[in-house]
């Protein structure tokens, strides 16, 4: 989910050098980590085919793109991450394998294409996510593992999470959605007379704490003030908020806005949150 | 003039589209196409109403503490069992009603292709009551070995074993019998574990054995996990001690699961002459239990382990003519919310000690899955599957589908209080699903042809039972329907196949052969079938093995596994007839 090192030479990521070990390589450990442990307790992976064929295609894709449009092969391990994110996250009919080949094609061909000023406008993972639920939703699904819906490795993950997010300096989106969310959603559940617990209970879901910790923060993707990241994270959960306030009205959405609202929400609002925020950056930033 | 890189990223895009564009073709229904492509070779029938079947099946009304669930824990019940209990030699049909008050109902074949209700006056009826429960399904098997087919009535509530008097009338003997338990069961089954020739017996259970769904004291009854749940009620084994009384011998032989199990079938997969057991469970991996000599049982992991999913139905049966039993387990897929897929697990014990799930993507993706049966539905010498689906049908334009994925992603504390849950209120839940009629293609795959060969109801299907109710080699089908009316969809195989059938009967194993192995082999074909005490959700199929032919005008052997442990060869039986076995005395 988190892409950041496609452009490791990109200004806003320069925050990096002063720390002694790259997060770059924290981040890859640590999800690395929740996959194995989330695979040896709760088998959740479904299939080591699925780990095999996601991560071939994202590194094979990164490696080949980047020599064909740079004239080099860039560090894989951003083409690593979104491989083991989209293994956790899509949940396919049936034994099928074409979900994880398309669905890591187009998250990292998607840096390459979509992008502004050069700079790609989506998280990788969310893009791909979003886009194969959007178009397959009667073949793919997202993570329906909960992880046993247990305390303890909801405390574990948001242990990682936190440390993670501290580290990378993003704890404040994190909080900031976090907090959004769980007003935003307690309003919402009060205006429609809707028990408050199950409208917030998502945020102790294995999906929302890869979205919070992970997507969401992606430091190649947000915007670069603090404050704009605290307003776009805002604007997420209210877009979100939006999304479920419609699947509460049975209004006739696609079945990806009431399966996995926040992404669509971060792939509705991030991507323009970036491009304001590229359009408004100097122009030694263009290409 | 773009730069190179740009240039370069433009035609990268033109993959780009093109995979969304793909992925786009990838999501057309491949049911609808291949439908019509195939050609089944058989054509099923509604003649419900022409047989005189007129079953409706009621669901319960709970303690209105948990009225936001109500139609989420009420929705099971509607069973079906295939039994012959006046020995006439003709199928009769046992259904479960769930409702305080409403009658269960046993239909007599008059042979003549109608039913005659015959429930009043059986001591079959009045199941279902204040204090005693409603009825979830039933099992039928000579227990006493008398030679009149006797039941276990299983309930959300207490037990009822009922002895079969004289073809007509039933005696309850559940307290004489030691089996006056509460179990809020959706599943028990018939098998002689220990061997011994008398048949003992297997009762899941879902909800915990201290929970009155009716005069709660606590409305924290549910799961707690969505994935690895182990607060259900215990699974319970209960021994036939041969004078009428059965012996709980649960904790010693091991086989207590509490993973909310709703369905548990036996056979013999490891093939050591002992009986085994598999139970699909709720909230959790399926679970194989191998009989260790009769004396215990010890769970083994098989690859079950790896898929933790939502267990409905226990299908037993030989998928590829390999002479190996393997197994079908239902689950619950939601286009776009879930996909959780059936299971079609290959028996590999002997060789790799485990079961291999090879479903296709048809055969995985049945909607909201229930009750399964494998049969050859056109007697070409391979088994058609017949998957029932739907779980909740009410207000089409409401979907509970958006609640559920709010409520499954929380925490267990949050859940497992049925309080918590957002109410249901006239919210369907994978509601108005098809049945699905997966047509055998052996490496070629499975093809729905439900809607070719006439299965085109949308009830919320439950019990399947599969039977040949006029003794004409074609397997018909019997669906119970969860608050529905139950449906016979009656079978016309194309005439140029052949077939054959056994009756069997016990001497030294239980009299109703529950157990038995039939292997029949014709020229290339080998194929297995068990005999059933119980297969699929909350159902019973005809248990006479029966086994499609194709063009084999001629079997070559016919191997019989008794449960006693002999083995009877019988060489080239005519096709296309019934054959009564008695088990040789040795």
């Amino acid at each position: 989910m988190t892409n950041a090192i496609a452009s490791p030479r990109t200004s806003e990521l320069r925050w990096w050098s002063h720390t002694r070990l790259d997060p770059r390589y924290l981040i890859a450990f640590l999800i690395t980590l929740v996959l194995v442990v989330a695979q040896l307790r709760y088998h959740m992976v479904g299939g080591y085919e699925r780990l095999a064929v996601a991560l071939l295609t994202c590194t094979a894709v990164e490696a080949l793109l980047s020599w064909f449009v740079r004239g080099r092969v860039v560090n894989l391990l951003s083409a690593y991450i979104s491989g083991i994110s989209l293994t956790l996250l899509i949940k396919p009919q049936g034994a099928v394998l074409w979900p994880f080949v398309l669905g890591g094609f187009l998250a990292i061909a998607s840096k390459y294409v979509l992008q502004y000023r050069n700079n790609h406008l989506w998280n990788p993972t969310n893009f791909a996510i979003s886009a194969l639920l959007l178009t397959a939703p009667n073949r793919i699904s997202v993570l329906s593992h909960q992880w046993g819906n247990d305390l303890v490795t909801n405390l574990v993950i948001w242990a990682f999470g936190l440390v993670i997010a501290a580290r990378v300096r993003v704890l404040h989106i994190t909080l900031t959605y976090v907090v959004s969310f769980l007003v935003l959603n307690g309003l919402r559940s009060v205006m429609l007379g809707q028990p408050v617990m199950p409208e917030i209970a998502p945020t102790t879901g294995p999906m929302y704490q890869l979205f919070i910790f992970f997507m969401i923060t992606d430091p190649r993707t947000i915007v670069r003030d603090r404050r704009w990241q605290v307003v776009v994270a805002i604007l997420v959960a209210l877009t979100e908020t939006v999304i479920r306030f419609a699947s509460d009205q049975a209004w006739p959405l696609p079945v990806a806005f009431n399966v996995a609202p926040a992404f669509l929400a971060l792939a509705i609002v991030g991507p323009i949150a970036k491009w304001i925020d590229l359009h408004r950056a100097p122009a030694r930033r263009a290409e | 003039m773009p730069s190179r890189p740009a240039l370069r990223r433009a035609i990268i895009a033109v993959p780009f589209f093109a995979a969304i564009g793909l992925a786009a073709s990838l999501d057309r229904d491949v049911d609808a196409a291949s439908a019509d492509a195939a050609r089944p070779g058989f054509r099923l029938t509604d003649e419900t109403a022409q047989a005189g079947l007129r079953f409706m099946h009621r669901r319960p009304a709970l303690d209105r503490r948990i009225a936001n669930v109500e139609p989420h824990v009420a929705a099971v019940g509607a069973g079906v069992a295939v039994t012959d209990f006046d020995a006439d030699g003709w199928p009769d049909l046992y259904f479960t009603n769930s409702r305080f008050g409403e009658s269960n109902g046993l239909y007599r074949n008059r042979s003549d292709g109608t039913f005659e209700d015959v429930t009043a006056g059986s001591g079959l009826a009045d199941l279902n009551r204040p204090g005693e429960g409603v009825s979830m399904g039933s099992v039928w098997g000579d227990f006493d070995n008398d030679g009149r087919e006797d039941v276990l009535v299983y309930r959300y509530g207490y037990l009822s074993l009922f002895r079969n008097v004289d073809g007509r009338r039933f005696e309850d003997v559940t307290q004489q019998a030691g089996l006056r338990r509460w179990i809020n069961s959706n599943g028990a089954i018939w098998l002689d574990y220990d061997r011994d020739g008398l048949l003992d017996l297997y009762v899941t259970a879902y909800f915990r054995d201290d929970v009155d769904l009716w005069n709660l004291t606590t409305t924290r009854i549910m799961h707690n996990s969505f994935e690895f749940a182990t607060n259900g009620g215990r699974n319970a084994l209960f021994r036939n001690l041969g004078d009428g009384r059965f012996e709980d011998v649960t904790e010693r032989t091991g086989v207590g699961s509490t993973r909310w199990t709703l369905a548990a079938g036996a056979a013999d997969f490891n093939e050591d002459g002992w009986p085994d057991i598999y139970l699909a469970n709720d909230y959790g991996p399926e679970e194989l239990y191998l009989n260790d000599g009769g004396r215990r049982f010890t769970l083994t992991t098989a690859g079950l382990e790896s898929e933790s999913k939502s267990g409905m139905s226990v299908t037993i049966g030989d998928a590829f003519n390999r002479g190996r039993l393997d197994v079908f387990i239902t689950n619950i897929s939601a286009r776009g919310y879930l996909f959780q897929n059936n299971n079609l697990r290959l028996n590999q014990l002997n060789e790799r000690q485990r079961f291999t799930n090879v479903a296709d993507a048809t055969v995985a993706d049945a909607g909201w899955a229930w009750g399964a049966q494998f049969g050859d539905l056109n007697n070409d010498g391979t088994s058609e599957l017949f998957v029932a689906n739907g779980f909740i049908s009410a207000d089409r334009s409401k979907s509970y589908w958006y609640s559920m994925s709010k409520i499954s992603g929380a925490n267990r504390n949050l859940f497992e209080d049925a309080a918590s849950w957002p109410a249901f209120d006239d919210a369907s839940l994978s509601g108005y699903e098809r049945s699905r009629v997966y047509l055998n293609g052996g490496l070629g795959g499975w093809t729905d042809v439900a809607q070719a060969v006439g299965v085109n109801d949308l009830y919320d299907g439950r019990a399947v039972a599969l039977a040949d109710l006029s003794n004409r080699g074609a397997l018909d089908v019997v669906v119970a329907n969860q608050n529905q009316p139950a449906l016979l969809y009656r079978n016309y195989p194309d005439t140029s196949n052949h077939w054959i059938a056994f009756t069997l009967t016990g001497t030294r194993s239980n009299r109703s052969a529950i157990g038995a192995e039939v292997v029949v082999e014709s020229g290339d074909l080998t194929q297995r079938r068990v005999v059933d005490g119980g297969m699929g959700f909350a159902s019973q199929n005809d248990r006479r093995p029966h086994f499609g032919l194709g063009a084999r005008d001629r079997v070559d052997r016919v191997v019989i596994h008794w449960p006693s442990g002999i083995d009877q060869v019988l060489r080239n039986p005519i096709v296309d007839q019934y054959h009564v076995v008695i088990e040789p005395k040795r």
